[in-house]
């Protein structure tokens, strides 16, 4: 019983009903027209016929009197047919006609009148409706004459039995149709609701029902379900990210406390609990970098940060970049060439995107050097940096010749903590390549690794401003190709 | 200099306060927001360090409330919310410099020592001299014992920096966020190989150097014949 009136509820149930009075309304319109043209079209008939015959027997009557006129009526009388007639004379005696008794006031009515008469049948006699006109003729005899119209009863009778019979039907058609229809979203809206119910009791792996028709109910699942998977890949990366500190941050935070429980077993300190000290603050300064980023790319991974976007020029902040990172690189006896020839604009976060652009910058001081054994072409091996247009997007592309990452690990590198073998010698957290990933994804960009032939190339691709591509922008002086050396 | 320290956490608190008082300043401290309000209205401070979070009354309220009473004591705010965005809001709600938690003593120093630094007159000097060192803010120019010194830009905002700091404690972060204006961590010592380059350039050829580096700490010009 809840169950029925919750399928009343519904709004599909509702809208049912609503279109079964209207198509019912339409319906008996419809038919009532139907019957009344019907009518009316009969009806005329009938006077035509009735008229005709009057004429034919008045014709007889002038030309021949009432001797001729009953000798007429006899005849027609015994044609089959729908046609009744009567001449009687004033004491309402038959003289000729197919109609056997008549009624008083059919006797004293003139014109045309609707009468019931009963006529013989198999099994006794019927009484069936008749229309007739009468005359009074001289000495008051009387002509009627007229036609049996109980037909025109029957198609009454039948077209409102019918009228009956539809509109039952198509109540019990609509409603059925209602039912089975609102049953059915019911259904499919009580299963969307028990997901969503297992879904917050914690199962975050379910999906609500999609049927594949194409439907709204199903295109209101897939919308939900996307936004579910996205959820469960912000609490997906949020649990890696306590698995990361797990690991990645208990290893150094021990190998911390090893070390001030080695310098307090030393019985003279001194100098002893000096370096300790010293170094204890080096490693706390480490956890604190790679605790600050885990939680930076963890927030930018959830779509936070970045709120102080601005139309900045990446090319001019690349330049900035290279710039600051020049002496860095000259000192571990690379060249840092920067091509950034013309302003791109992108809508951005100035520090994230900083940040980015300085972790790539990083990684090629840090690995870009050609791996011992390598021919070196140059006097002084080089990295790059260049900011380019790639149809929609500004490109920031950092180039090394050192040993690069195989092409299986590309994906993985830009893991958390993801550090090659190669790589283990160098200090870092492994990241460096998840902030720049992070960074990239939140301003609706991707970040590509790909192969420099020798060495790697890292492409940072971020979407361009459009409006700054149409109004113009503030005018900034090309920079030719630097070479910082 | 006269520090007022609006931190709920005592312990770090009294260290402050000992590690201020060791470095020759004056340091009081209020355990919450309406204390240091008040105490930050009436006395007479040189810097204001002031934790965001703070019962009470919230730190970036504090500030504000000071701002609108036209009290411009140099404020710096602790927290540990470390975003750009975080920050940013610490500077918009009046607040002048911005540090994470947890800090090193040294850099808290050394930026509340600058920020104390600027409200005095020396700001609009057109020429910073320290030793025979002269950076002429007007004609770019810069000269040792007279003779003229060529700098990139960069090298020439990174000089002008220090000096107009000059005999104070110039950390590292300090440097990238001042005149690089970035506020995020390089990996490598980007900062260093800047400074050497500097040094170089200023002190390579002269007699006493004037730009030293403080261990632990960051960098410091001074003229050491004083």
């Amino acid at each position: 019983m809840i169950a029925l009136t919750k399928l009343f509820r519904t709004v599909t149930f509702r809208l049912s009903l609503t279109y079964l009075a209207l198509f019912g309304a339409a319906a008996t319109i419809a038919m009532v027209y139907i019957y009344w043209n019907t009518t009316v079209l009969l009806s005329r008939q009938l006077h035509q016929t009735i008229d005709a015959e009057l004429k034919g027997l008045a014709e007889q009557y002038k030309a021949g009197g009432l001797d001729q006129l009953v000798k007429t009526v006899a005849d027609r009388s015994e044609t089959p047919g729908n046609s009744l007639y009567l001449v009687a004379d004033a004491q309402g005696h038959r003289i000729a006609g197919n109609l056997s008794a008549v009624s008083p006031e059919l006797w004293n009515s003139l014109g045309p009148v609707e009468f019931v008469y009963s006529r013989p049948a198999p099994g006794g006699t019927e009484t069936r409706l008749a229309y007739a006109n009468v005359f009074r003729l001289t000495g008051d005899y009387r002509l009627i004459v007229g036609r049996d119209i109980e037909e025109r009863r029957e198609l009454a009778r039948v077209i409102g039995s019918a009228m009956l019979w539809g509109l039952g039907f198509m109540a019990l058609l609509g409603i059925g149709g209602g039912y089975w229809v609102s049953r059915n979203l019911l259904d499919r809206v009580d299963e969307i609701g028990a997901t969503s119910r297992r879904i917050m009791d914690g199962d975050l792996s379910r999906r609500l029902p999609v049927k594949g028709s194409g439907d709204e109910l199903d295109r209101l699942s897939e919308g939900l379900n996307s936004m579910l998977s996205r959820i469960e890949q912000l609490m997906t990366s949020l649990r890696e990210v306590s698995d990361n500190i797990a690991h990645d941050l208990k290893t150094p935070l021990s190998r911390l406390r090893n070390r001030v429980e080695a310098a307090l077993s030393e019985p003279d300190g001194g100098p002893v609990y000096r370096e300790a000290l010293e170094r204890t603050i080096e490693e706390a300064d480490g956890l604190i970098k790679t605790f600050n980023a885990l939680l930076s790319i963890a927030r930018l991974e959830a779509g936070a940060g970045g709120e102080n976007r601005e139309t900045l020029d990446v090319a001019g902040l690349a330049d900035e970049l290279a710039e600051l990172y020049e002496p860095a690189a000259e000192e571990r006896g690379l060249v840092l060439r920067a091509s950034t020839d013309e302003p791109i604009f992108v809508h951005a976060d100035r520090q994230l995107l900083g940040q980015a652009i300085a972790n790539l910058l990083d990684n090629a001081i840090k690995y870009g050097a050609p791996s011992d054994g390598a021919p070196v072409s140059e006097a002084k091996p080089e990295i790059g940096i260049a900011a380019r247009v790639a149809g929609d997007m500004a490109e920031i592309v950092v180039t090394d010749h050192g040993p690069g990452v195989p092409a299986p690990e590309r994906e993985r590198v830009l893991g958390r903590f993801v550090r090659l073998e190669a790589s283990r010698s160098e200090p870092g957290s492994g990241l460096g390549l998840s902030l720049v990933a992070a960074v990239a994804s939140l301003h609706g960009g991707t970040l590509k690794l790909e192969d420099n032939e020798p060495g790697l190339r890292v492409v940072l691709s971020l979407p361009r401003e459009r409006e700054a591509l149409i109004n113009g922008t503030p005018e900034q002086e090309p920079r030719a190709e630097t070479h910082h050396a | 200099m006269r520090v007022l320290v609006i931190e709920d956490d005592q312990e770090t608190a009294n260290f402050l306060k000992r590690a201020l008082k060791e470095q020759g300043h004056v340091a009081e401290y209020a355990a919450d927001g309406q204390t240091g309000l008040d105490l930050a209205r009436g006395g007479a401070y040189d810097v204001l360090i002031v934790d965001r979070m703070l019962p009470k009354c919230d730190g970036l309220a504090v500030i504000g409330t000071l701002r609108a009473e036209e009290v411009r004591t140099p404020a710096l705010i602790l927290s540990a919310l470390g975003e750009v965005d975080d920050r940013v809001k610490g500077l918009r709600a009046g607040g002048d410099d911005y540090l994470t938690k947890p800090y090193s003593f040294s850099e808290l120093l050394a930026r509340i020592e600058a920020l104390a630094r600027r409200t005095s007159p020396e700001e609009s000097n057109t020429k910073l001299v320290v030793g025979d060192l002269v950076l002429d803010r007007l004609s770019h120019k810069v000269t040792r014992s007279g003779e003229a010194i060529i700098l990139q830009p960069r090298e020439f905002r990174l000089l002008e920096y220090l000096m107009k700091h000059a005999g104070q404690v110039v950390t590292r972060t300090m440097l990238l966020e001042n005149v690089w204006d970035y506020h995020f961590d390089p990996q490598t010592n980007v900062i260093d190989v800047h400074i050497s380059r500097l040094r170089s350039k200023i002190d390579k050829n002269f007699g006493s150097p004037l730009l030293h580096t403080v261990r632990g700490a960051g960098y410091t010009i001074r003229d050491s014949a004083h």
